[in-house]
């Protein structure tokens, strides 16, 4: 009696719905044979075609065609669209071939329950949450997935300025030839290397600064003896509240060589002005500088959550036991913090590796230098992927990097989740 | 006093001029007499609203529509508010409320994906819009602002995952349908998540200047972030008088809208952080 299960099966691998008819489910089945009835269509008509054309990306660029006696400008294959065109296709294809899996899975899990004669159920129960989630899986799909396999095919093409920008030319596949440009030629080379150091450092010190900045001020508000707490809390809870981008171009006016105020208080006291933002050096001091004032507010809002969590009792047994001041922070206070907020260091640094506004709004990634192709000194990875890709229409090595910037983030947020597993089953603190 | 609470005091004033002097440099600047960034004074020796009027007076011999950009501003974060809003509510319920075949294994994929940095796909989304020729126009970016909406779901989920059962299954005997009771339930007991949701949807697409930089391309269809750093990249601070103004009337709603709610922001940076 177990037969129902494996004919309608069978039936459905065969063509889509029939195991549903079989099963006795006409409307559904009818509506999947529909569906399977489209899907060939389309897939023989159109979708094959479009992913040939993403593998061949596309015969004859524009090209000079001797029509009558003149010779005319004619518009060969644009690479980038039948590229568009091809993802797409293979995202449909990939749907209908989900569809199919799971048409087969459902007759035969129907019509195993004939076979046990329990209650076949309709279909609506199932679909609700499904027509909830249309509208964010469609969203999904289109605006991150589609662009992440874009990306990623995007690394190993040429599809760089000046050569290689339809509709003029033809864009092709050249394998790992732009990460072999970029790990192995000189100047890009030379660029990657320096953008990744200086991110690294960057991303480092621009933890290490907030950080440790935040744990201070948050413990200097809420030493004893020190008066209206909320109202310095507020105070420096400011420069949070404020937009970043309003605040940064401030900044930069501030920090202005020849008119700006800073400067003009330097040589108020007599001393001469330092060109905060124009030498390499020193740029690089302003921005880790601005970003302080930037990320400390938020650290010190952190902190200063965690300080209310630590138990009294804890400070009263130290009391009881004559411990000094500052006995009670170094062994209390201090372990208390760095534990609780251990995690949050390693959020924050893979932040700061992607910390646009702050770089991008205040130097734009400048002073600029001969060293390094379409980059800056004080440019991160994040800005130096902006720039190539808006204003120097270089996308392959755009995307090369976007990748690499990519595992390096995977790699630390794996490293963040094992961490705080371990963590929570070390259950040092009570 | 003790010398340690003295010298705390001298710190925490420092720090304090140092939080507040530039947003006080901004907006003296932007009531000061003349256009240049250089001031002898902090305080300016003669007070005027002219730059204000300016900022809506258009001029020819210079292209700075800011009426229209703050225009352009409301709309885009307006629009992103509301659909961002909707799909993330729909799809926390979703997530939240049913046990549906896959639900596992989506959550897993909207986990993932939550990790990849969203402007990482700006290439991507930069040359399709490109291709397509569908730069320079606003829908393009409250779309992009608010597609990928349904990746940032837990936190409303989390919330959805603390209203009790036993209302909806009330609701259900009395022969309520899914859609009347996620309207006539869910969605009034959770006022403080949709607060929440939609002021930081909002406030994100009001200060966001990558993908408004990338996608708009002419003044006229500008947001506030693109058009300020416009003004300061291509004038030179020529006319930083103006610009300090223009900055003061945006900066005004998001700081005030900030101030407003920072408890319940400031629980959720906490919560969040303590979820890690």
């Amino acid at each position: 009696m177990k037969r129902n299960s494996v004919v309608a099966g069978w039936l459905s691998v065969l063509c889509a719905g029939l195991g549903q008819w079989y099963n006795r489910q006409y409307a559904k089945g009818l509506l999947f044979v529909l569906i399977h009835a489209t899907g060939i269509y389309f897939i023989s008509t159109i979708l094959f075609s479009k992913i040939k054309g993403l593998i061949t990306l596309g015969e004859q660029g524009q090209h000079l065609e001797k029509v009558g006696k003149i010779f005319k400008n004619v518009p060969g294959d644009h690479s980038i669209f039948m590229m568009i065109h091809g993802v797409l296709s293979v995202i449909l294809v990939g749907l209908y071939i989900v569809f199919y899996i799971l048409n087969i899975r459902d007759a035969v899990a129907v019509g195993r329950k004939r076979d046990s004669g329990s209650a076949v159920k309709g279909l609506n129960n199932d679909i609700f949450p499904w027509t909830l989630l249309a509208l964010p899986i469609i969203g999904v799909l289109f605006f991150t997935i589609m662009p992440i396999v874009f990306t990623s095919l995007l690394a190993f093409t040429n599809y760089a300025s000046p050569n290689h920008i339809p509709p003029k030319n033809l864009v092709d596949w050249v394998g790992f030839d732009t990460f072999n440009k970029l790990f192995n030629m000189n100047v890009w080379a030379d660029t990657f290397t320096g953008v990744l150091t200086w991110t690294i450092i960057w991303a480092v010190l621009a933890t290490v600064t907030c950080y440790f900045g935040g744990i201070l001020v948050a413990l200097l508000i809420n030493q004893q003896g020190i008066k209206m707490k909320g109202f310095w809390r507020m105070l420096f809870i400011i420069p949070y509240a404020i937009p970043q981008f309003v605040s940064l171009l401030i900044m930069r006016n501030m920090l202005n060589e020849k008119f700006g105020p800073i400067n003009q208080y330097f040589r108020y006291f007599g001393l001469e002005g330092l060109p905060w933002l124009n030498d390499p050096f020193w740029a690089k001091v302003s921005v880790i500088v601005v970003n302080m004032w930037i990320g400390i507010p938020v650290s010190m809002v952190l902190v200063m959550g965690i300080l209310t969590t630590i138990p009294k009792d804890l400070y009263e047994a130290a009391d009881v036991d004559g411990a000094s001041p500052w006995m009670k922070f170094r062994n209390i206070t201090m372990p208390y913090v760095l534990f609780a907020t251990a995690p949050i260091l390693i959020t924050q640094f893979a932040g700061n590796i992607n910390s646009f506004n702050v770089i991008f709004l205040l130097t734009s990634g400048n002073p600029a230098t001969m060293k390094y192709n379409n980059a800056g000194q004080t440019d991160l990875l994040v800005t130096w992927l902006y720039k190539l890709t808006l204003d120097f229409n270089q996308y392959n090595i755009a995307a090369a990097v976007a990748i690499l910037l990519f595992l390096i983030i995977a790699v630390m947020s794996v490293l963040l989740y094992s961490r705080t597993r371990s963590f929570k089953e070390e259950d040092m603190i009570q | 006093m003790k010398p340690r609470i003295l010298f705390s005091y001298l710190l925490l004033i420092l720090i304090a001029i140092a939080c507040v002097y530039p947003a006080l440099w901004t907006i003296l600047s932007s009531f000061r007499e003349g256009n240049s960034l250089f001031s002898d004074t902090i305080i300016p020796t003669k007070w005027t609203l002219a730059h204000y009027r300016d900022l809506f007076v258009e001029r020819v011999d210079r292209k700075i529509p800011y009426a229209t950009w703050y225009w352009n501003t409301l709309k885009v974060a307006v629009a992103s508010m509301v659909l961002g809003t909707l799909i993330q509510l729909l799809t926390a319920y979703a997530f939240s409320r049913f046990r549906f075949k896959g639900r596992k294994s989506m959550l897993m994929v909207v986990l993932i994906l939550g990790m990849f940095p969203g402007f990482l796909s700006l290439i991507a989304i930069f040359t399709i819009l490109n291709t397509l020729n569908l730069l320079d126009s606003l829908w393009a970016l409250i779309l992009v602002y608010s597609a990928g909406a349904a990746l940032g779901m837990f936190v409303a989920k989390g919330f959805f995952d603390t209203i009790p059962r036993s209302l909806e299954e009330a609701a259900r005997i009395d022969g309520a349908s899914h859609s009347r009771i996620f309207v006539s339930i869910i969605l009034p007991l959770s006022r403080p998540i949709i607060t929440y949701i939609s002021l930081t949807t909002f406030a994100g697409a009001w200060v966001d200047f990558i993908f408004a930089r990338a996608i708009l391309r002419t003044p006229e269809n500008w947001t506030l972030a693109v058009g300020l750093w416009n003004i300061i990249d291509s004038y030179n601070s020529t006319e930083f008088t103006l610009f300090a103004a223009g900055c003061v009337l945006v900066a005004i709603p998001i700081t005030l809208l900030f101030m407003y709610t920072q408890r319940f922001l400031v629980d959720g940076l906490t919560a969040g952080a303590s979820k890690g």
